[in-house]
């Protein structure tokens, strides 16, 4: 699907090429006003209570078009392992890193992608599962990388951090729109993307980046930063805790 | 009503884990051992990653031990010299087993080593247990039947550093409760277990101590061999969440509160065989599941960035 050649170097040019442009379009496109979005909330905050939350992105359009949006978690390396059969046991055997997965991604579109884009702006602006451009770590031979992205691609979809379908954007008259992005509980932390494209004819003629920040909060933030940044400090605490913990369950004994 | 793990990073209903807390603190309250043998398969059963499930078990079985000694220790069955020399063994097997995880982990062996580790020990202890309680329980019947020697003597009591410990009523080398100690703590930092199910079986049979004394002085070196892993695996692997190890604790206490009156209803032998049978069904259950075909072949190794 990619629109670069194979060829390392031919890949790394086109690849340059591609960024410049993108970079020249984004450019362009922050003048062109042909879209206006927002969400309702640009905080998910994670509390004890957590069990993943909704986002609305609402928007319009100046002139009939339709509405593409991506939703994109904070790029992550994973390693993706693979079992096979020693000796009757399944054992971890191959493993393949990637080094830009994004720890979430979200799709929704007024209208099916494959009907209002055309495959190389797809490629382009990296929408869709086949466009994710998963690079590894190594070099490793293409048959290999396509299976173990697209198990990366299926387990990510089973934990919902994937998108198993697109979503819908929903018009309301022919220039207001929205849509709701759904986050599971497993939802990671970080700054996400959300990208609104207007496309018309196949193409995209407008865009925007809103950021969302993921954050833990309260009691379980400071847990979280503590345990990373103070882990042997963490560890101490977690055993005092534990032993006052005890000591306090044993005290309804002694009259026993 | 669920609760979110900040270490897990999952979110997970808080009576579920209570409710596993109390099963297992019923169990350890029946049969005298910690139950995390049954608590990590369990947890990672229910959706905790298997690394942090083994590290927040060590967390939780702290508080576990801690009011079992205290128990114990009012009751006067805890043999506090025997307890520090399993230690001495104890800590050095700790820090080589939090070695050996960290780099498994690295190798994508853990989970693995985990379950082959599980069922060796399991099925081996299961199996010894059930023999032994089958024989204890058929010689009932026979009254009479030729009466056990208190203990064999042999090539274990020609060891050097010969030590007397008072409360256990044994004169050996110390080099055998340190030996001991060792290897519980290697299993206690892979396993996440405090490795009650190893060293009750064999501080009876192999270093023949008395049966009153056991349980509160396992418990007594599981404590720190338990804080310990868990420091250690707090500052390596940044795997221990603090809030399901207390969540876990405060069911367990009322289980364990439950378990330890209705232990007493039941006979010696009786426990031995059930613990035994559970022992050899879960053993059974982990070598089951590495046989057969995995439902996805691949797997994920998140890492943060």
């Amino acid at each position: 699907m990619s629109p670069c050649p194979t060829g390392p170097l031919d890949k790394v040019v086109c690849r340059a090429f591609l960024l410049v442009a993108a970079l020249l379009f984004w450019g362009s496109l922050a003048h062109a006003e042909g879209l206006v979005a927002d969400l309702t909330s640009h905080l998910i905050a994670i509390t004890t209570g957590f069990t993943g939350a909704s986002v609305v992105l609402f928007g319009a359009t100046d002139a009939p078009g339709d509405v593409v949006v991506v939703v994109r978690g904070p790029e992550r390396e994973m390693t993706v392992r693979r079992k096979s059969r020693i000796a009757g046991v399944w054992v971890n055997t191959r493993e393949v890193t990637f080094v830009n997965v994004p720890s979430f991604y979200a799709l929704a579109a007024s209208r099916p992608l494959a009907e209002i884009v055309s495959p190389a702006t797809a490629a382009l602006y990296r929408l869709g599962m086949a466009n994710l451009k998963l690079q590894t770590e190594t070099a490793k031979p293409p048959e290999v990388v396509d299976a173990f992205a697209s198990a990366l691609v299926r387990t990510q979809q089973h934990a919902g951090l994937v998108a198993s379908s697109v979503g819908k954007v929903d018009f309301l008259g022919e220039r207001l729109f929205r849509t709701t992005i759904a986050f599971p509980s497993n939802v990671p932390t970080g700054t996400f993307l959300v990208e609104v494209f207007l496309v018309r004819d196949k193409d995209v003629v407008s865009g925007q980046t809103t950021p969302l920040v993921v954050s833990k909060v309260g009691v379980d933030a400071s847990v979280f930063e503590y345990a990373s940044r103070q882990p042997g400090f963490y560890g101490a605490i977690a055993v005092v805790t534990a032993v006052v913990a005890g000591w306090l369950a044993s005290l309804p004994f002694r009259g026993a | 009503m669920d609760i979110y793990l900040p270490i897990a990073e999952v979110s997970l209903d808080i009576f579920v884990l209570l409710g596993l807390g109390a099963a297992v603190g019923f169990l350890s309250g029946v049969f005298g051992v910690g139950g995390g043998f049954l608590l990590t398969p369990l947890l990672i059963f229910i959706g905790v990653p298997p690394t942090v499930a083994v590290a927040s078990s060590a967390n939780q079985l702290v508080g576990a031990s801690v009011s079992g000694v205290l128990a114990h220790w009012r009751r006067g069955n805890v043999d506090f010299k025997m307890g520090y020399v399993l230690l001495i063994g104890g800590l050095v097997g700790s820090l080589l087993g939090v070695w050996i995880f960290t780099l498994l982990k690295r190798l994508g062996q853990i989970e693995l080593t985990i379950s082959v580790c599980y069922v060796v020990l399991l099925g081996t202890l299961g199996a010894l247990m059930a023999i032994e309680s089958i024989r204890a329980l058929l010689r009932l019947h026979r009254p009479g039947a030729g009466r056990r020697r208190l203990h064999q003597h042999n090539w274990m009591h020609g060891l050097p550093l010969k030590a007397r410990f008072r409360r256990s009523r044994l004169y050996i080398s110390a080099l055998l409760p340190i030996g001991l100690g060792f290897v519980v703590g290697v299993f206690s930092a892979i396993l996440g277990v405090g490795g009650g199910f190893i060293m009750v079986p064999a501080m009876i049979y192999m270093l023949g101590m008395p049966t009153a004394v056991v349980p509160g002085t396992s418990l007594l070196q599981i404590i720190f061999v338990a804080a310990n892993v868990t420091v250690l695996q707090a500052y390596t692997n940044r795997t221990v969440d603090a809030v399901l190890a207390l969540v876990l604790l405060v069911g367990g206490v009322v289980g364990a509160r439950i378990g330890s009156r209705f232990g007493t209803r039941l006979r010696g032998e009786q426990l031995r065989f059930l613990l035994a049978v559970m022992v050899l069904a879960v053993a059974a259950k982990l070598a089951f599941d590495m046989t057969v075909r995995p439902a996805d072949l691949y797997s994920i190794a998140s890492e943060r960035g």
